[in-house]
């Protein structure tokens, strides 16, 4: 393993001065050490993968690159240049474009009028549009960046509004791209289709930085790698030389296990029951159609699919709010008792008291309340439980003692109840959220997304527990964009397309390629996709022993 | 982490957000030709010199107190209520009949039956607003402030046609019954033997009014009604997956705000002038908005916010009475207050967290 500073980077003209290269860089808020030293050669025309935990200081590091902070201390240099960046404009007249993880695109703009937007020339749209319009054509050849310049971006997919942020970059004539996270809201065929686009545009000669915290990515894509941690930077080494073993160990300082290791799961009566589940929403769009599924008690039923095709309504209802306006149809049995679906009785608070725990699938929006402190968070939901009260008023003694030894076994840190929810990194407001949940013991834990921004020691954490519920004889709905986690933790994997379970899988017995092919709605039988469901019961004996 | 502490945060931004302000009033002053320290000094001696002078500003407090409370309860809902004007003259109305068609022998009885009135009217003027935000999402800003105009025009209606004695020309309603009078806090204090702010309107709704200030404290962080309002303020989806009804919990947010909105009528209504007259808010409705800001939505803070527009209000009176100011100066510093300790807050609250960053780094540094 190099130590830092020394690596040459993986192509051939490592003579040539850097890219980039940072010498050095420290910097700090208040008491809180971002970076410390941190130094960096980015050789030019490579794809270089920066990795780490949540907060480990890529952000803030890449922050400085782009001029929205300035270092305490130390230099950077642009093409073997010293450079002094004040502001993104400095940033973008030294070549440096970034791309963020939250797109800054204006929504009800076509995609030249963005991609214009901040670089007009003189007072008239006109003259600045047409030549955009030249540009991009040459873009669009060059690096297959194909996008509708007259669409508006609201009409776009998520991929593609991502293809305008690059073309705004390249645009300003960026010679060096920072991506941040840029696969995190992609599915997998757009994560797929970037690569190939990142790949031509180092073949042109652009350097590519890309900041992720998804391991497999960076082995795919990447030349060279730079691993952080706490504000560190704690190695750089050329990926063909490593291995996502490797760098896991480096990024949390000790092994950690990528694959979770269960028993065979031991399910016993069904808990939830789901039949026929259909769901149309305010628009007429027919969001969930004919769902059917069963959870038995003991058993982890995954979840599969990219994100938007059902599971956020699914577990939405199961959890008692439909979305305004939505009609929602079929059976839905907890327990043997039917659950209502609309009106009366379809309400979070009930579903609480029938043994439903849910982690939403945004914690930050859904599950906790940003602004209110960690022990206020600890009865969030719950806030009406006897436990929690002293005839009339909350118990807001006993509320934070529990929320204390919650978070004492969680070990979520700091370990300071009286601290606000935004002061916790992704990772441990995550296990306050599931601390939450899972210690209320509940029949069915409805989980969606659980370790979605959460750093490596936690997502091990957090699996465990999860298991453990299990074992202790509870359903669990696992839904997650995850494939590795999905296949990992679940028993059954049923994969959702288009608001349809295409199918049922075992772990044990399928790969990542014919889940991927469910996923994106292709189904090897001639059977209705409603019907591709293995009935619950037959797969007995054929549970897997331990993950895939 | 918190940026500043707590008493930077509650006290010195808005001391040094007021020193501003009278900075700027004190040259506005001069600009005129008049000396800004007369003006300080009288302002002080006539809000503050005297029992006389206590004994109305602690009045006009407790006026605010009751709109600042309003503006509270459903700003911690994420509502913003500026209709306190209405329901504060709607409370008015209910005092009003309740005291001329309810046999009340002793105003024992009669305040807590007013209070009820009061807070009933104010609240009933509160729950249209606040239901048609709820189920139809008509922005509650545009309806209250659309209610204040009707609440005016249905006064004066009532006022002329309905409640004004017969054969007299003032539009306002008779004198309420004589044994349903509060009692003024200086003969409270007669009684105990200490000769306090004679002839002055403040009344026992004044510990009303602190009443108020305790109870809301507990409704908003002691109960679970004030735990799902403040929920539902923060994040409405989250609300909704903690099982919080939003539109059961705005309904009722607004119900409490113009309830209390409505009870500010026991004070000038009932306490001080004894009937009903025309426009008897004066304004303090959009005063209560000022007094919540600047109390940073916390009863305490708002008990206070009140006292200083108390002093305002009567150290603006006394300046328009003995020196040549104009009234409407007084408007002005009455308004720059208002804008500095409300809406240029930030100008003040950065600086200062910097400064407080920068110290505490320093501070780290050395240690």
């Amino acid at each position: 393993m190099a130590a830092p500073g020394d690596m040459t980077g993986g192509r051939p003209d490592a003579a040539a001065p850097a890219a980039i290269e940072l010498r050095g860089i420290s910097k700090a808020f208040g008491p809180v050490q971002a970076n410390r030293d941190i130094s960096l050669i980015v050789p030019k025309g490579t794809i270089h993968g920066i990795i780490g935990e949540n907060g480990a200081g890529k952000s803030t590091l890449m922050s400085i690159l782009y001029g929205f902070y300035k270092p305490d201390e130390g230099e950077i240099l642009v093409n073997g240049q010293p450079i002094t960046i004040t502001d993104s404009q400095t940033a973008i007249r030294a070549g440096i474009g970034m791309v963020f993880q939250h797109f800054k695109l204006v929504q009800n703009f076509t995609v030249l009028e963005n991609i214009i937007l901040g670089v007009e020339d003189g007072a008239l749209l006109r003259p600045s549009l047409s030549k955009a319009r030249g540009v991009l054509k040459r873009l669009a050849a060059e690096y297959q960046l194909n996008v509708d310049p007259d669409e508006v971006i609201e009409n776009l997919s998520v991929g593609h509004q991502q293809r305008v942020e690059i073309l705004k970059a390249l645009y300003r004539q960026a010679d060096i791209l920072i991506l941040d996270e840029p696969t995190g809201v992609l599915t997998p065929a757009e994560a797929d289709h970037l690569f190939r686009i990142l790949e031509g545009l180092r073949d042109e000669g652009k350097t590519i930085i890309l900041i992720t915290h998804k391991l497999r990515e960076i082995m795919e894509i990447t030349d060279n790698v730079s691993v952080m941690r706490r504000g560190e930077m704690v190695a750089s080494v050329r990926t063909a030389e490593t291995s996502p073993e490797e760098l896991a160990e480096l990024m949390v300082g000790r092994k950690v296990l990528l694959n979770v290791s269960k028993a065979p799961a031991r399910p016993a009566a069904p808990v939830l029951e789901v039949r026929d589940l259909t769901m149309v929403d305010a628009d007429g769009v027919e969001r969930l159609r004919r769902v059917s599924f069963d959870i038995r008690a003991g058993e982890i039923l995954g979840i599969a699919g990219v994100s938007g095709n059902g599971q956020t309504q699914l577990l939405e209802i199961l959890g008692g709010y439909p979305e305004k306006g939505a009609r929602v149809s079929g059976e839905v049995r907890m327990n043997g008792a039917a659950m209502p679906l609309s009106g009366r009785g379809c309400d979070a608070r009930q579903r609480r008291r029938e043994g439903i725990g849910h982690i939403p699938e945004d914690r930050q929006v859904e599950g906790l309340i940003m602004d209110f402190a960690a022990w206020e968070n600890v009865a969030f939901g719950w806030h009406d439980a006897p436990e929690f009260s002293k005839g009339a008023l909350m118990d807001n003694d006993a509320i934070r003692r529990d929320a204390q030894a919650k978070m004492e076994r969680f070990d979520v840190r700091p370990r300071d109840c009286h601290l606000a929810a935004r002061n916790f990194s992704g990772g441990n407001q995550q296990k306050i959220v599931v601390a939450r949940e899972i210690e209320r013991n509940p029949d069915l834990l409805l989980i969606g997304q659980p370790t979605r921004g959460v750093d490596i020691g936690a997502i091990e954490f957090i699996h465990k527990r999860i298991v453990e519920l299990r074992d202790a004889g509870k359903a669990i709905l696992l839904v997650s964009v995850e494939l590795d986690e999905i296949l990992s933790l679940s028993d059954r994997v049923a994969v959702m397309f288009d608001g349809r379970i295409m199918g049922e899988r075992l772990p044990g017995q399928t790969t990542t390629g014919e889940l991927g092919l469910l996923m994106a709605g292709i189904t090897d039988t001639e059977n209705t996709p409603d019907s591709a469901g293995i009935p619950p019961g037959v797969t007995q004996d054929a549970l897997p022993e331990g993950s895939a | 982490m918190d940026k500043m502490p707590k008493w930077a945060d509650v006290i010195l931004t808005p001391l040094i957000s007021l020193i501003l302000a009278m900075g700027i009033s004190a040259l506005v002053i001069l600009a005129i030709g008049e000396s800004p320290w007369t003006a300080l000094t009288t302002m002080v001696d006539g809000a503050l010199g005297s029992s006389y002078g206590w004994g109305f500003t602690l009045y006009y407090a407790t006026n605010f107190i009751f709109t600042g409370l309003a503006v509270m309860v459903a700003y911690h809902a994420a509502l913003f209520n500026i209709g306190g004007e209405g329901q504060a003259a709607m409370g008015g109305l209910g005092v009003a009949l309740v005291l001329l068609y309810l046999p009340l022998p002793h105003w024992a009885l009669a305040l807590p039956v007013a209070m009820l009135g009061a807070a009933a009217f104010g609240a009933a003027w509160a729950f249209i607003p606040a239901w048609l935000q709820a189920k139809r999402g008509s922005h509650i800003v545009i309806t209250t402030i659309m209610f204040n105009f009707i609440a005016a025009a249905v006064l004066s209606y009532v006022l002329v046609n309905l409640l004004r004695p017969v054969g007299s020309m003032d539009p306002a309603s008779a004198r309420f019954p004589a044994e349903t009078a509060l009692p003024r806090l200086s003969e409270l204090a007669a009684w105990v033997g200490i000769a306090w702010g004679r002839n002055t309107p403040v009344n026992i709704t004044f510990l009303v009014a602190v009443l108020a200030c305790v109870l809301v404290w507990v409704l908003i962080w002691r109960t679970r009604l004030g735990y799902e309002i403040r929920a539902l303020g923060k994040s409405e989806r989250g609300a909704v997956y903690a099982g919080i009804n939003p539109v059961r919990i705005t309904i009722v947010a607004m119900l409490i705000s113009g309830g209390l909105a409505g009870m500010m009528a026991i004070n000038n209504v009932m306490g001080e002038s004894g009937r009903l007259v025309l426009n008897a808010v004066e304004g303090a409705g959009f005063i209560g908005i000022a007094v919540a800001l600047m109390g940073r939505n916390h009863p305490f803070g708002i008990f206070l916010a009140a006292l200083l527009f108390g002093f305002l209000y009567q150290g603006g009176g006394e300046l328009a009475l003995w020196t040549s100011i104009p009234r409407e100066l007084i408007v002005v510093i009455q308004a720059l207050v208002i804008l500095f300790t409300g809406a240029l807050d930030n100008m003040v609250r950065m600086p200062l967290e910097r400064l407080f960053l920068a110290l505490r780094r320093s501070g780290g540094q050395a240690r």
